[in-house]
């Protein structure tokens, strides 16, 4: 039984940050390779910009949690519980990196340099190379789905945990 | 309450009426339009929309007179090279060539790891239509026969323009001596951080009657020997719109007193067939902007990169997938 009741604040924020981050990226995402319409451009422009934002977020959030201790799991969990629980939250982290990874390396190989809110840009490869293209471009659509699939679990999981086995696990983290 | 809970009911009623009501043309996805344009048996691995073209490559020679109208490298004094492409509309491959009604130039400058700039134009000077809904409508009546396009140009009068330019057009001998349009405008913006809204033209240098041409590829061969022999030269020409002028409105071409200035020229040294060339594997989005060149609101061209996206895509994943096939000319 650890005595770490609660996250600590700075994961509390890394983590919400991120959930709304990343729910937002991933409506814009899917609705912005379907739309017609004037502000496509917009969201496409600013869910590009994003990514990068992301990315550095996934990398600090990673190296705070190395300076963390984390609630234990509820002691009444089985083992293959605690497991497949563990390694949900690896999984989540190893999406957190390929979205923004395969994200960028689209652009990179369709030679589209991406704008970050006017500061930079991020460089592209000078010629395109379709097929490595192709490659990314599925494989971001894909990860993004596996990821929408697994953000439901997690959310699901921590309401399981709150209202029907009535742990701390939620709690935990507000 | 129960008065509150019907209303929310109807709310979605409501909604689908108001909008018949509207007349506007219902809304349709990147998905769906392109769907429209491949037709009924796509041709794997080739663009959903002017899939039949060749490759060109050049150079742009600038003579520095946009320098205080925009900050992209391109427009400073010098000679930048170019990955082009010309083509005729249509999903198919092997179409004839003095069959379709619209020919294209595309252009694709990679000036640096951080700036690209993408080009597409084609002859007529405006779009039919302001905004992508009817733009597909107006893609299903030509498709429906020219019962239907009539139909269809009579009830949007917004076509006036384009089908005036229609009726005095007649198609040249040559790619290379097209007028091509940038049709949407774009903002030129300097390092002042001031607005120019612009469209601009590639005027040709030569004038090549039609009357000898014949054969399916008869423009690609055309072109293929004139560039084997010559430069093909085009002046690249800015139209500045002044406070009168819409620039987001894609139907109405601005007056011709407006101020021309010429950028430069584009000269194409080399042609490949598209197969083989560079110019195969780039998504022409016009949406690829380097700094100093900007989007308009034009709903039509704010269209054209989730459009553009999806019938890339789909080719790319073909490319990878090895499903490409090499057309015959049967």
């Amino acid at each position: 039984m650890s005595n770490t009741q609660k996250f600590s604040l700075s994961m509390r924020l890394f983590h919400w940050a991120m959930a709304a981050l990343i729910i937002s990226m991933l409506a814009a995402g899917l609705l912005m390779v379907r739309s017609l319409e004037p502000w496509q451009l917009t969201i496409l422009t600013v869910h590009k910009a994003f990514g990068v934002v992301a990315a550095v977020l996934v990398i600090a959030r990673l190296v705070n949690r190395f300076f963390h201790q984390i609630p234990a799991l509820p002691n009444d969990l089985s083992n293959l519980q605690k497991f497949v629980a563990q390694a949900a939250h690896w999984l989540l982290y190893l999406l957190l990196f390929a979205m923004p990874i395969s994200g960028y390396l689209m652009q990179y190989f369709a030679a589209r340099p991406a704008d970050v809110f006017g500061w930079f840009r991020l460089p592209a490869a000078l010629n395109v190379d379709i097929q490595t293209y192709a490659l990314f471009r599925e494989l971001h659509g894909w990860l993004a789905l596996a990821l929408v699939a697994l953000v439901a679990l997690h959310i699901a999981a921590a309401l399981h945990h709150h209202f029907i086995r009535k742990d701390n696990v939620l709690k935990s983290m507000l | 309450m129960k008065k509150r809970y019907l209303a929310l009911l109807l709310t979605p009623i409501a909604g689908v009426a108001a909008q018949q009501l509207s007349e506007q043309a219902p809304k349709v996805t990147a998905q769906q339009f392109v769907n429209l344009q491949q037709g009924e048996t796509a041709h794997p691995g080739f663009r959903r929309a002017h899939a039949k073209g060749i490759c060109v490559t050049g150079e742009f020679r600038s003579n520095g007179k946009l320098v205080e109208y925009s900050e992209a490298s391109l427009f400073e004094t010098g000679a930048i090279p170019f990955t082009g492409r010309f083509s005729v509309a249509g999903n198919n491959p092997t179409a004839p060539d003095l069959k379709a009604p619209v020919r294209s130039f595309a252009l694709s400058f990679a000036t640096s790891s951080t700036e690209q700039w993408r080009i597409a134009m084609n002859t007529p000077p405006v779009m039919a239509v302001k905004d992508p809904h009817t733009f597909y409508q107006q893609i299903q009546a030509i498709q429906a026969g020219s019962e239907a396009i009539q139909a269809f140009f009579a009830e949007h009068p917004e076509t006036s323009e384009f089908l005036n330019w229609k009726a005095q057009y007649q198609p040249s001998g040559s790619f290379a001596a097209e007028i091509y349009n940038s049709i949407n405008a774009f903002y030129l913006v300097n390092s002042a951080g001031e607005k120019q809204a612009v469209r601009w033209a590639m005027q040709p240098s030569v004038a090549v009657s039609a009357d000898n041409l014949e054969g399916v590829d008869a423009l690609h061969e055309e072109i293929t020997h004139r560039v084997a022999k010559e430069n093909v030269v085009f002046d690249w020409v800015f139209t500045l719109a002044n406070d009168e002028d819409d620039e987001n409105n894609p139907t109405q071409a601005w007056p011709d007193s407006r101020k021309q200035i010429i950028a430069g020229q584009v000269v194409i040294t080399a042609v490949t067939p598209q197969l083989e060339g560079e110019c195969h594997g780039i998504n022409y989005d016009p949406l690829v902007l380097p700094t100093g060149i900007e989007a308009t609101r034009d709903p039509i061209l704010r269209a054209r990169s989730a459009a553009y996206a999806e019938s890339y895509r789909r080719r790319a994943k073909e490319a990878l997938m090895g499903e490409l096939e090499e057309p015959g000319n049967e």
